[in-house]
């Protein structure tokens, strides 16, 4: 009987993890890292490692969060944004926010709840208002803080908020067919605009003071920052592998392959009739997005943010650590992310000594700068792909 | 054989030169035709008035039984209603494998949603291969496509362009780096495409429009310098002046 042997022709269905063995290792390493911090930290192990390092090590796998959207929009898309700090920013901010209005709310009631006549809510709403913006000189409560006592308003913001601003910016200057450098030299505008927006006071975000105190969270207000600091570790270490797993979805099979096709050659894209426009759009607000989580996680963990920290030379940092990580594969954004951060805040945060050379001394937090400038230019001419090219080449050589 | 694409009275200028001068050109479906002409001519500068790369100053371009004007829509929406190119120079994916550029290429919706979404399903699968097979690169479906020869490189965009299903194929000098039987395999494939739909082929090699054995437009200095059967277009005294002669 001649039985057609389709089933056995067909090939199997491969899954992502299958095709992208890389994915699989980051969790796993991710996952170690993880274990291994929880059991050597002051919360919750052997206090090996001081709460402050937990935070430090929990801010970077933020940071590592908004150097993957980095090279999924730059790396994979061919969109050079130097303006992914902005949403990460407004992310921070949109979650200070909450964390402010709703501490100094609990402080309020406290003690205006020592009188005999319980407050009314107006009075705690003044009160409050005058507690937060009293520094800029004001006392009522902007209007963009009519949600700021609610968490999940705040927290719906944190991804509307960097969502609509990347939609309509990505909107006006996709349409416009704006690329290549004058785009980035757009996005860093806007950045630029953000940032002098906030620094003036009467934007209703405290102008260059930004918001503080938000390592204090409010609910856990005598919970120990050595337990605080690990839950947003852990926060930003599920963050971080959920982002990964999303953008190596994302850029795996056929919108991978399209989006890579623009980055190589758009006009050919569209004689292909694929609208290039809303590819641009798609992947410039999801990644703001993600950036504008990473941020909210980012901020609770420095303790305070504020309109410096969207300088628009934050957002050409974080090319340089895609740059140097290796464009175009994720696992090399986190690399150069983890490691160039890590490196700058030993190496300015007076970790490291300083060397003396006799006739001169090297002070490394006036010559920080100068090493990674060196770097950024030694990779990009022996190592175009990065330090991630070089892992890939490693690999490749021990079947 | 009705009519499929109708160009009329289109000029475009670049910077005061006058490159497609009041042109008129139409063709049918099912069609094979092919445009010739000396270098300049503008035979690249109409398909892209076709395709949406480049807007005419004047003129119109009208577009199948519901007479779409094609100057009010985008490359991308032109692509989709039906009209494929190859370009002069062979442009494919190369750093992607030649399946990926084949499957971006396949008559698939092309909204990121779907196609974030999408799964190649056994009727994609095996067009991809049926496509590869016809193109000769079944064997070469995994490599990457800037590893392939400059002929292989236009047949994988031949092939790209057959996977779009278009109604109108535009084939801008697909031999060009070609050996003789790739040549040869060339001239099938494209008359076996125009069986069933509208291809244009422009071409210098007169060899390669012999074995077309279809009907010639000649383009000159942005119009129209004579139409007919390649015997009628090699008897005509201007065309041999302007592009035989020479
Ligand atoms: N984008 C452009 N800008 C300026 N001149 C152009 C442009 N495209 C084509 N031309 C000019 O138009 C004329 C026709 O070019 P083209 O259509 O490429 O000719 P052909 O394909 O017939 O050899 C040439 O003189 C060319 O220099
Ligand atoms: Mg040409």
């Amino acid at each position: 009987m001649d039985i057609p042997r389709k089933t056995a022709a067909r090939p199997r269905r491969r899954t992502l993890f299958q095709d992208n063995p890389s994915v699989l290792w980051f969790m796993g390493l991710l996952g170690l890292f993880t274990l291994g911090v929880t059991i050597l930290s002051e919360g919750f192990g052997l206090g090996l490692i001081s709460t402050n390092l937990v935070k430090i090590l929990g801010m970077t796998l933020c940071l590592c969060l908004i150097a993957i959207a980095m090279d999924v929009v730059w790396g994979y898309c061919g969109i050079l944004s130097l303006g992914h700090f902005a949403f990460f920013g407004l992310g921070g901010y949109m979650i200070g926010m909450w964390l402010m209005y709703a501490r100094t709310e609990i402080v309020i009631r406290g003690s205006l709840g020592r009188g005999t006549i319980p407050p009314t809510e107006l009075e705690v709403s003044e009160a409050v208002a005058a507690q937060i913006f009293g520094v800029v000189g004001s006392s009522e409560l902007p209007a963009i803080w009519m949600f700021a006592h609610s968490l999940p308003a705040q927290l719906a913001l944190v991804v509307l908020v960097p969502g609509l601003l990347a939609l309509i910016f990505g909107w006006l200057a996709f349409r416009s067919r704006v690329t290549g450098v004058y785009l980035s030299i757009l996005t860093q505008a806007m950045t630029l605009a953000l940032s002098l927006y906030l620094f003036q006071n009467d934007t209703g975000l405290r102008g260059n003071n930004g918001l503080s105190g938000l390592q204090n969270i409010p609910g856990a207000l005598d919970v120990p920052q050595s337990i605080i600091s690990m839950w947003f570790f852990w926060a930003s270490a599920f963050m971080l592998g959920a982002g990964y797993l999303l953008f190596a979805w994302v850029v795996s099979g056929k919108f991978g392959s399209v989006i890579r096709a623009i980055r190589d050659n758009e006009a050919r894209v569209r004689f292909l009739g694929y609208n290039v426009e809303g590819y641009k759009l798609f992947i410039f607000t999801l990644t703001a997005v993600i950036s504008g989580i990473a941020g909210a996680l980012y901020y609770p963990q420095a303790g305070i943010i504020n309109p410096a920290e969207i300088a628009p030379i934050a957002s050409i940092y974080l090319a340089v650590w895609v740059a140097i990580g290796g464009r175009g594969r994720l696992y090399g954004a986190v690399i150069g992310a983890a490691s160039v951060s890590l490196l700058s805040s030993w190496l300015t945060g007076g970790g490291a000594p300083n060397i003396d050379l006799g006739f001169y001394r090297i002070v490394w937090t006036d010559w920080w700068l100068v090493l990674l400038g060196l770097g950024f230019v030694l990779v990009t001419l022996f190592f175009p792909k990065g330090i991630g090219g070089l892992f890939d080449y490693l690999v490749r050589k021990q079947p | 054989m009705t009519t499929l694409l109708e160009v009329s009275g289109v000029s475009v200028t670049f910077d005061g030169f006058r490159a497609i001068n009041n042109l008129s050109i139409a063709i049918g479906e099912p069609e094979l035709r092919a445009v010739i002409g000396p270098n300049g001519a503008g035979k690249t500068t109409f398909m892209d008035i076709v395709t949406g790369k480049t807007r005419p100053d004047e003129g119109r371009v009208i577009w199948g039984e519901r007479s779409v004007d094609l100057l009010k829509l985008s490359e991308s929406d032109i692509a989709k209603i039906g009209i494929g190119r190859k370009f002069q120079k062979p442009t494919v994916f190369e750093e992607q494998t030649v399946r990926d550029n084949l499957a971006m290429a396949l008559k698939n919706r092309r909204g990121p949603l779907s196609v974030l979404t999408w799964k190649a399903t056994t009727r994609d699968k095996a067009r991809i291969l049926e496509l590869a097979e016809e193109i000769g690169l079944a064997d070469r479906l995994e490599r990457r496509a800037g590893d392939l020869s400059h002929g292989q490189k236009q047949w994988l965009e031949i092939g790209m362009l057959l996977a779009q299903d278009p109604r109108l194929l535009l084939v801008d000098e697909p031999a060009a780096g070609m050996t003789p039987s790739e040549r040869e395999h060339t001239t099938d494939l494209l008359k076996r495409a125009a069986k069933t739909r509208a291809v244009m082929v422009i071409e210098h090699d007169m060899e390669f429009i012999r074995r077309l054995g279809c009907r010639v437009t000649v383009l000159h200095e942005g119009a129209v310098l004579a139409e007919g059967s390649l015997d009628h277009v090699t008897k005509n005294q201007q065309v041999i002046d302007v592009y035989l002669g020479r």
